[in-house]
């Protein structure tokens, strides 16, 4: 369970990314976090929020909601939101623009355009991103499912990988 | 007429040994130790139930119990220097260049408090108990406690030599694996200054000891350690800058890497500094830029023949060990023996017990019960104690032959009984097992967009963890280091490209495989 002193100090941190004090953060108000603003995934973890909430702002119970997929797995007290699933959904949107659960080829060289940087040839990102998708792709649709996603990282330690110690 | 020389007469075959004498024995030694290994692997019956280690070990014997039969001259191969300066650093340097350096970094702080304090922990309890059940006559000798401390200083650091040994063939999970070996590596900064502390003190005497002596031990710790990373880090640098101009001259890469390497570890030896740090950062920073750099053939080279060099070395150095035992002058005894030897797993199994329920205070993965188990009985000795140990001088510690019988008696006990033993305790206890392979496309890429989405997170919560500052470092490096320092500078994210060239290969390999006769 979340202790009653983290809520605080994540509300501490809420109001303190809250600069109009109105009780919801806005888009500008993510982005003002520095390192937030030159991540390259930046903008889509801050829709991450925004879809939960519905509309554009996010209050605090929007907030710990989407944060709460990053609490790390306690094994005798299974939660919903932070299970492997729950946090493969997350790391899936990051991909998934149109959220027709499905990463086309598209969506998969929008992302490694923004990893890789510019210093890369186009055709030799196409190249990537065609390996990766045949790779995974298992109905030959030529894109990747939610299904097929959770397959291609059977292997990995995404309860590890995608939890923070902080929110445990 | 009688005075004249015999006239002298031109031979046609002329014995003179004397001249290659020593690089014949080294010869001999390398041929004799490989041949050993050979017909372990030939005899799979005995390799399941023994380490290499332990084989080798008895093979030392038997060629010690010869050599001591055949003739009376003492011949000890392993002298400390032969050890430090030409057997440890390639092992040492084998395991810093294919240290898993993103498992490193994860565990770090785990790995820094089981080889700082863990060691001076056990130093400490094991110097003290050892005095005080000496100051109860059970010895029969007189115990001083700087003797006891200078002992227990050497004996109760984790061997990386031994621990790569046993390791390597029981394939445990990664985080066990890098918790053991990092420790291993990282505690020789401890070793170094708690040796060099006590000896300094035992030759002072204890009367004039003050406190700030203990001061400056504790300082120069700082200095032994910092100083020993920064060496190889730089050395490191000056490696991977070096190799951005060799494009032209393939056939030298590999060396820049061995001498820059084992230079790095010899500067930090002049000034008594951790060499194994020194080597080990070395390796560690300079295949992030070496690899960019160099052909894929160099590539091949280095990584066979640092293979080559560290297996070569640690067969050699247990063979050696064995050979050692029967030539030493021993001086046995038996409760100190034993009671060396109660402590050192004692203590061990205490500190693992302590120190991992402090590091599970700030972990993502708790260590369990099991871990903690094979974390304690893991904790091998071996050459570097015995080197070390080779070094006292008998003149200030009289004690030091007694002290020799028992390291090598902690190192059989721990390299044969545990290291025999912990195959089937493994098994028994059902640890997670590593499986080796490498990565998928589809794991780079993903992993990767989780590595930043955790990044992004964590500026969002505004708790900076391991993410927040790899993402920084990663920025850094891509920004002020990777540009000067990598010849085809690319981009961020190498290793995704890394991955493609890769799976693009073996796919050609295997199409050319394939259509044999097409092409």
């Amino acid at each position: 369970m979340v202790t009653p002193n983290q809520i605080e100090r994540l509300y501490s941190r809420f109001t303190s990314l809250d600069r109009g004090d109105c009780g919801t953060l806005s888009r500008e108000d993510f982005l003002r976090i520095p390192e937030l603003a030159i991540n390259p995934l930046g903008e889509r973890i801050v829709n991450a929020f925004f879809e939960e909430s519905g509309n554009d702002r996010v209050n605090f119970l929007q907030f710990m909601q989407v944060l709460a997929r990053f609490r790390p797995i306690k094994k005798n007290s299974p939660n919903r939101l932070n299970s492997r699933q729950q946090k493969l959904r997350f790391a899936f949107k990051m991909y998934d623009l149109d959220n027709d659960d499905l990463i086309s080829k598209d969506e998969l060289l929008a992302i490694l355009h923004m990893m890789v940087g510019a210093n890369i040839s186009e055709e030799q990102l196409t190249s990537i991103a065609e390996r990766t998708i045949v790779e995974a792709d298992e109905n030959g649709d030529g894109m990747i499912s939610f299904e097929e996603f959770c397959k291609a990282l059977e292997r990995t330690d995404v309860e590890q990988k995608m939890s923070i110690r902080f929110l445990s | 007429g009688d005075q004249q020389s015999p006239k002298p007469e031109y031979h046609i075959v002329s014995v003179e040994f004397t001249r290659v004498e020593t690089p014949f024995l080294i010869g001999i030694w390398i041929l004799f130790a490989s041949i050993a290994k050979i017909g372990f692997h030939m005899t799979p019956k005995l390799n399941k139930i023994f380490p290499e280690s332990c084989l080798l070990i008895a093979v030392g014997v038997i060629v010690g119990l010869l050599l001591f039969q055949a003739s009376s001259v003492h011949i000890s191969p392993l002298t400390p220097d032969t050890f430090f300066l030409y057997m440890l650093p390639p092992i040492i340097l084998d395991a810093g260049y294919f240290m898993p350096n993103r498992l490193f970094f994860d565990h770090l702080w785990t790995i820094l408090l089981f080889a700082v304090l863990g060691t001076i922990f056990n130093t400490m309890s094991i110097g003290v108990s050892l005095w005080l059940l000496g100051k109860s006559g059970m010895f029969g000798y007189e115990t001083p406690i700087l003797d006891m401390l200078l002992f227990s200083a050497l004996i109760s650091a984790v061997d990386p030599v031994a621990v790569l040994a046993v390791f390597e063939e029981i394939h445990v999970n990664e985080i066990l694996y890098i918790v053991v070996f990092g420790e291993s590596l990282l505690n020789d900064a401890v070793t170094v200054v708690l040796y060099h502390m006590f000896e300094a003190y035992s030759e002072m005497g204890p009367s004039r000891i003050i406190y700030t002596d203990v001061l400056t031990g504790l300082a120069s710790f700082f200095v032994v350690a910092i100083g020993g990373t920064v060496i190889g880090v730089v050395w490191g640098f000056i490696t991977g800058f070096v190799t951005r101009f060799t494009h032209q001259v393939r056939v030298i890469e590999p060396i820049f890497i061995f001498v820059m390497a084992y230079l790095a570890y010899l500067s930090a030896e002049i000034f008594h500094m951790s060499g194994i740090l020194a080597i080990t950062f070395c390796g560690i920073t300079m295949k992030n830029y070496v690899e960019a750099n160099i052909s894929h053939k160099s590539h091949t080279t280095v990584k066979y023949t640092m293979k080559m060099l560290s297996s070569s070395s640690e067969t050699i150095i247990f063979m050696f060990l064995g050979v050692a035992t029967v030539n030493n002058a021993h001086n046995w005894n038996t409760w100190f023996v034993v009671m060396t030897i109660v402590f050192c797993s004692v203590y061990r199994v205490l500190g693992v017990i302590v120190l991992s329920a402090l590091a599970n205070q700030f972990r993502l993965h708790k260590l369990d019960k099991v871990e903690k188990f094979v974390m304690s009985y893991g904790g091998l000795r071996g050459a570097v104690a015995f080197a070390l140990v080779l070094l006292i001088d008998p003149k200030h510690v009289p004690l030091q032959p007694m002290f020799v019988t028992t390291t090598i008696a902690v190192i059989y006990f721990t390299v044969f009984i545990q290291g025999i033993t912990i195959k089937p305790l493994v098994k028994i206890l059902n640890v997670k097992r590593a499986e080796k392979r490498k990565p998928t496309m589809n794991e780079r890429i993903h992993e990767r967009i989780m590595d930043h989405t955790m990044a992004g997170i964590e500026d969002i919560v505004g708790k900076h963890g391991n993410h927040h500052v790899r993402d920084k470092f990663k920025r850094f490096d891509n920004k002020f280091i990777r540009p000067y320092l990598v010849r085809d500078y690319c981009g961020a994210e190498p290793k995704i490209l890394e991955t493609y060239s890769k799976l693009a290969m073996k796919d050609a390999l295997d199409y050319i495989r394939r259509n044999a006769s097409t092409i």
